[in-house]
């Protein structure tokens, strides 16, 4: 070993000064390079394994129901422009039979999206394959049971919302220094087959104008069912973020041939409260009131798009403690009012919030 | 010879150095450009976490911070779920993880 180190070194002797001068200049220069490079795949990308875990306990008119969900969203970076994600959910709602005895129930399990996004420019993203329908805001940015507020489904989510299957360009841009102006527009194809590919033929767009100074954003919707009753929906959604209060304010409203109606909702951090500081940062007042306008299809139909059977109208009441950072402890009431019952509602229970890394990541 | 071979070898070593120096943000001799960046960096946290604010708190309360490399992935997603726009997205970013 010893000889051989004496070998290189005398054959480096032998070199004359140019050659070796030119290897140290390489070495100096690959090495600063080499370091860049360290430094910018630090920065890249890292598939991710996150979502939402929870466990709930309804009570609906008295019947009691434990749901168990596992909502796990797959996100894997291709490159500077590229994005493949995805997001199943995986529930099971155990109730006591009609005439009593163990919990028992169905396990559902749906591909809410499957999709490959590429950012072509700053303006425009391609969307392809399983995607939420961008109708309203309830759906792409506040289904996920770690950020909404209050546990329930407002009343008229089901109309014009879900997942399509096809094809979607979108973007946000500043329109000017207080304005920006985000879009969406979809074609989506009818798929019957698999239960968890079902989509409706139809196409759509959202636009929507976001003012930062003021935290306003304002949005308007619109879907064209290309089948059967070839029937239109318009949405309208307000969300508002004071600035000098930890309030966030959220309203959607929606109208088709099934249904219409409105929900405003509210949720209020009470970090401001002079007292109890430590928990009252942690601890968030939420409320939502709405209602629902029966459409033109029947009850019975209503009811399987998971719609009310008549007019409805519902308040509810909630709080929600942050034990850490993605992890809440939920509790509500509320009351639904129709001329099918009035009934309580109350939820108690428990959500979270996980990411897991899929490769070498630096420190945080 | 060898003072010829150590004169080149510390030209090269001196203008390497002085490559180098000029790539690294952090190893500017000039104070004043210490100070310029430093402020520009402060000024672009500041304006990161104003942008955090007010396009992430729409939907969800603030969360911890992540590797730079686990965030990169979170805000490609977020660009495309909530169409923040291309400048929010690379301030929020740099907020996250600076």
């Amino acid at each position: 070993m010893k000889s051989s180190a004496n070998s290189l070194a005398h054959q480096w002797t032998r070199v004359s000064v140019l050659p070796r001068a030119a290897c140290v200049l390489l070495i100096l220069c690959i090495v600063p390079a080499l370091s860049r490079a360290q430094t910018s795949s630090s920065d890249r990308p890292v598939p991710i394994l996150t979502g939402s875990a929870g466990y709930f306990t309804f009570v609906t008119a008295g019947q009691t129901q434990l749901n168990a969900q596992v909502n796990p969203v797959l996100l894997l970076p291709l490159g500077d422009r590229w994005l493949a994600e995805s997001r199943a959910e995986f529930q099971g709602a155990f109730q006591r039979p009609p005439g009593g005895g163990p919990y028992g129930g169905p396990v559902s399990k749906n591909l809410d999206y499957l999709q490959v996004d590429y950012i072509a420019n700053p303006y425009v993203t391609v969307t392809l394959g399983r995607f939420l329908t961008p109708f309203g805001i309830f759906n792409e940015r506040l289904y996920p049971i770690w950020i909404r507020s209050l546990q329930q489904d407002p009343l008229i989510f089901p109309i014009a919302t879900g997942s399509s299957d096809g094809m979607m360009l979108r973007g946000g841009f500043p329109a000017n220094a207080k304005a920006n102006l985000s879009y969406a527009v979809y074609v989506s194809a009818v798929s019957t087959g698999h239960s968890n590919l079902q989509s409706d033929r139809n196409v759509g767009g959202r636009m929507s104008v976001f003012l930062p100074g003021a935290r306003v954003e304002v949005g308007a919707s619109w879907q064209k069912l290309l089948q059967d009753e070839r029937s239109n929906a318009f949405g309208f959604h307000f969300a508002w973020q004071p600035q000098r209060l930890p309030l966030n304010v959220h309203s959607e409203y929606a109208l088709s041939n099934q249904g219409g109606g409105y929900w405003v909702d509210g949720a209020y951090r009470l970090s401001q409260m002079p007292f109890w500081r430590k928990s009252m940062r942690r601890l968030e007042v939420a409320g939502r009131a709405e209602q629902f306008f029966s459409g033109q299809i029947g009850s019975d139909a209503a009811q399987a798009l998971g719609l009310p059977g008549a007019n409805t109208r519902e308040g509810e009441f909630g709080l929600n403690y942050y034990l850490h950072d993605g992890l809440k402890a939920v509790a509500s009431y509320g009351r639904q009012f129709s001329s099918d019952g009035n009934f309580n509602l109350w939820t108690v229970g428990i959500a979270y919030r996980f990411v897991v890394p899929l490769g070498r990541v630096g420190q945080p | 010879m060898r003072l010829k071979i150590m004169i080149v070898s510390g030209v090269f070593a001196l203008l390497s150095f002085l490559c180098v120096a000029a790539d690294s943000p952090h190893s500017n001799s000039a104070s004043t450009t210490v100070a310029q960046s430093s402020a520009q960096a402060d000024a672009m946290r500041l304006e990161g976490e104003k942008r955090f604010r007010a396009n992430c708190g729409r939907c969800h309360a603030a969360p911890q911070k992540f590797p730079p490399r686990v965030m990169a992935t979170i805000v490609r997603h977020m660009r495309v779920r909530a169409t923040i726009t291309d400048e929010d997205m690379r301030l929020v970013l740099y907020y996250m993880t600076q």
